[in-house]
């Protein structure tokens, strides 16, 4: 292990974020009876904190509609998420996105996604405009196992590797696309085993680890910065949760399947890991456990007070230039 | 209203040319212009054998730009619009300006995902955080004999997209003006070219120019009657109205020009003075932008009409191949002389 001890507690804080967001966030949401699909990364935490430590700010991810996780790695404030899940104007789509449209230019989050792989050559175009310029930006396009068998995918890999663009294709592999077992609708035992048709490095990973993934995406992210081109990483991950929160999983797996995930959990990986090898302190962990408890408590304070949007918001940011009566005209609106 | 949108100058150019040109001069103003496509220089990676811009386009509407700007400006993509368009629309949202050309409208469906879900959404959906700088080149127009899967002028589908914008220029001034217009605008518009126009000749300006999006104009006025034209069937209108003429009838001709914005105030001016109108669109008939124009004008300016607002178009049909099929499918002369007399004579 040649991480600092504030590397590794940065990993831990990103992990118990995203897992007291998905948890506590949504579970409140549900109390509060608000709409909408929400898609929780329980359980798959260790892929977007493993990969996003290997970014800046000027770096670029496109996530997907499972993408709590990608954004609270990628540094946007778990408070104004959160506002955006209430629909709040506060949030960081003004209320005008939630959960499936997350972003944050500032942080170079360009946007959960609610449609399967379709963020994923807007990463490559991130990439592209990184090559063009010469600025040396890496992206970075997550996708699930769902997402692996989507034809936008397959392109935009072949193009950034006949371009030679630093892009790293993450496919998190959480075993199920909505209730459809991956080994039932993914033709090739491994998606990392495609990475050989686009003559890209396919790079298998043990999803629940995450000094695995800090490991496999550190390599990646140097062979993009340098110039090499993309690389295809496969996160074996698991999603705790439904597709949704409101579909009962055990309709279609088992407990059996349930447990053996939940017993390779990353954060109790991590601990067991670091305090086994005694490089930070039980205590340490324990006072950031209730850090973040109280941070996401704070969050759903902040998004429950903040106000909703005004009604004439229907009309804003469609365009950046556009008539009014445009967007108005023949539709006997009231506003 | 009576803005007039015409060229001050004698040099003649075609309207591919006019396309070329103005492609080249916003690459010249802009570093972050960028433009990528299938074939639009040809021959790709063949430099070691001396071969550069093998095809300049399938109709040579980017001739002579991979000389000029090289090849990380001027890309030839791989068969795959789902992911160039895509990516085009990631770069526009990350600080270049990019123009990709989908080669027919027809293939849009291959890449409309990205169109509708990406480009058109993003703005909104984000709360305004990004702008999507995208220009989208296509092209539109049967009577080139290449069936169904060719020919299309889906334009309509666009109309409808909010957050999309799109032009449609009948002539070489125009398409230079409405192109440079679009590279420079902050949102996604889509330009659509029509197959039949090329070799075409009019006066072009050498200097850049911009023509408003959004405007339509005027380009001859009447008193008896409205007929507005979109892309080539502006042509159309001008045909008929100079047959008209000819029967005594003076027609005001409206090249729309653009299909989202749609220049509804100067239509509804237009009808208020010749209390009839007609408008031909080579597009299918149903959710069209002709049915649009006719529902606007019959709800604001029911009162301007001395006879219903008609249309006239494609059939609903997919376009066919063989000649004779062909030219009943297109708008022609003809029909819109059917249209306006029956207006104006009540059959």
């Amino acid at each position: 292990m040649d991480m600092d001890p504030q590397a590794l507690i940065s990993l831990y804080r990103t992990m118990v974020t995203i897992r007291n967001f998905e948890e506590i966030g949504i579970y409140e949401m549900g109390q509060r009876r608000l709409s909408g699909s929400v898609h929780s990364s329980a359980g798959q935490e260790a892929v977007p904190t493993g990969i996003c430590a290997h970014l800046t700010d000027s770096d670029s991810i496109a996530s997907t509609h499972r993408g709590h996780g990608h954004c609270i790695a990628k540094g946007v404030d778990p408070k104004l998420m959160m506002a955006e899940l209430f629909g709040r104007v506060t949030g960081t789509n003004k209320g005008k996105g939630g959960s499936m449209h997350i972003a944050d230019m500032t942080k170079g989050m360009l946007g959960t996604n609610g449609v399967v792989a379709a963020s994923v050559p807007l990463a490559v175009g991130a990439a592209l405009t990184s090559s063009i310029k010469g600025t040396g930006q890496v992206s970075v396009a997550f996708f699930g196992d769902g997402g692996a068998n989507q034809g936008v995918l397959h392109e935009s890999m072949n193009l950034a590797s006949v371009w030679k663009l630093p892009v790293l294709f993450v496919c998190e592999n959480n075993q199920y696309a909505e209730s459809t077992p991956v080994e039932y609708a993914l033709s090739a035992e491994n998606v990392a085993d495609r990475g050989v048709g686009y003559n890209m490095p396919g790079v298998l990973v043990d999803g629940m680890d995450v000094f695995a993934v800090h490991e496999a995406a550190g390599a990646a992210v140097q062979r993009a910065r340098s110039g090499q081109g993309p690389t295809l990483l496969e996160c074996k991950t698991y999603r705790y949760y439904g597709h949704t929160v409101f579909d009962n999983p055990r309709s279609y797996r088992t407990e059996e399947e349930e447990t053996y995930w939940r017993g390779r959990d990353p954060i109790q990986l991590f601990r067991t890991r670091t305090l086994e090898e005694g490089l930070l302190q039980a205590s340490l962990l324990d006072s950031i456990d209730a850090e973040i408890e109280q941070l996401i408590r704070d969050a759903i304070k902040f998004a429950d007070e903040s106000p909703l949007p005004p009604e004439d918001d229907v009309y804003t940011d469609v365009y950046v230039e556009y008539p009014l009566d445009g967007l108005r005209r023949g539709a006997s609106m009231t506003i | 209203m009576t803005t007039t949108i015409a060229p001050n100058t004698t040099r003649e150019l075609r309207y591919r040319e006019a396309i070329n040109e103005a492609i080249i001069q916003e690459m010249e103003r802009d570093p972050d212009v960028i433009i990528m496509g299938e074939e639009i220089a040809g021959g790709a990676g063949r430099e070691h054998l001396g071969i550069v811009d093998a095809w300049g386009g399938a109709f040579k509407t980017t001739v002579g730009l991979i000389q000029k700007f090289g090849s990380q400006r001027v890309k030839d993509t791989p068969l795959s619009e789902a992911a160039f368009v895509g990516t085009a629309i990631g770069a526009a949202s990350t600080g270049l300006r990019p123009i990709a050309e989908l080669m027919f409208v027809d293939f849009v469906g291959v890449c409309m995902d990205q169109i509708l879900n990406n480009a058109a959404k993003m703005r909104y959906m984000y709360g305004g955080q990004v702008k999507v700088p995208f220009t989208l080149l296509t092209r539109i127009g049967a009577g080139t004999g290449s069936a169904a899967q060719h020919s299309e002028s889906f334009y309509s589908i666009f109309s409808h997209i909010p957050g999309i914008k799109g032009v449609v220029p009948c002539d070489p001034y125009t398409a230079k003006g409405l192109l440079i217009s679009a590279i420079r605008d902050d949102d996604p518009v889509v330009f659509f070219e029509h197959k039949l126009l090329y070799p075409e000749t009019g006066p072009v300006p050498e200097e850049p120019y911009a023509i408003p999006l959004g405007k339509a104009r005027i380009v001859k006025p009447g008193a008896d009657i409205t007929l507005v034209g979109i892309s080539k069937m502006t042509l159309v209108c001008l045909e008929a109205a100079e047959k008209l003429q000819e029967e005594g009838l003076n027609a005001e001709v409206v090249d729309l020009m653009s299909i989202s914005p749609i220049d509804y105030d100067l239509v509804l001016d237009s009808v208020r003075r010749t209390h009839r109108l007609v408008v031909v669109d080579e597009d299918t008939p149903r959710c069209s932008v002709a049915s649009d124009i006719c529902a606007a004008v019959a709800d604001e300016g029911f009162d301007y009409l001395d006879a219903p607002p008609k249309k006239v178009t494609a059939p609903h049909t997919p376009v066919p191949y063989s000649r004779p099929l062909e030219g009943v499918y297109i708008p022609n002369c003809d029909r819109v002389m059917g249209v306006v007399r029956e207006l104006l004579t009540g059959g």
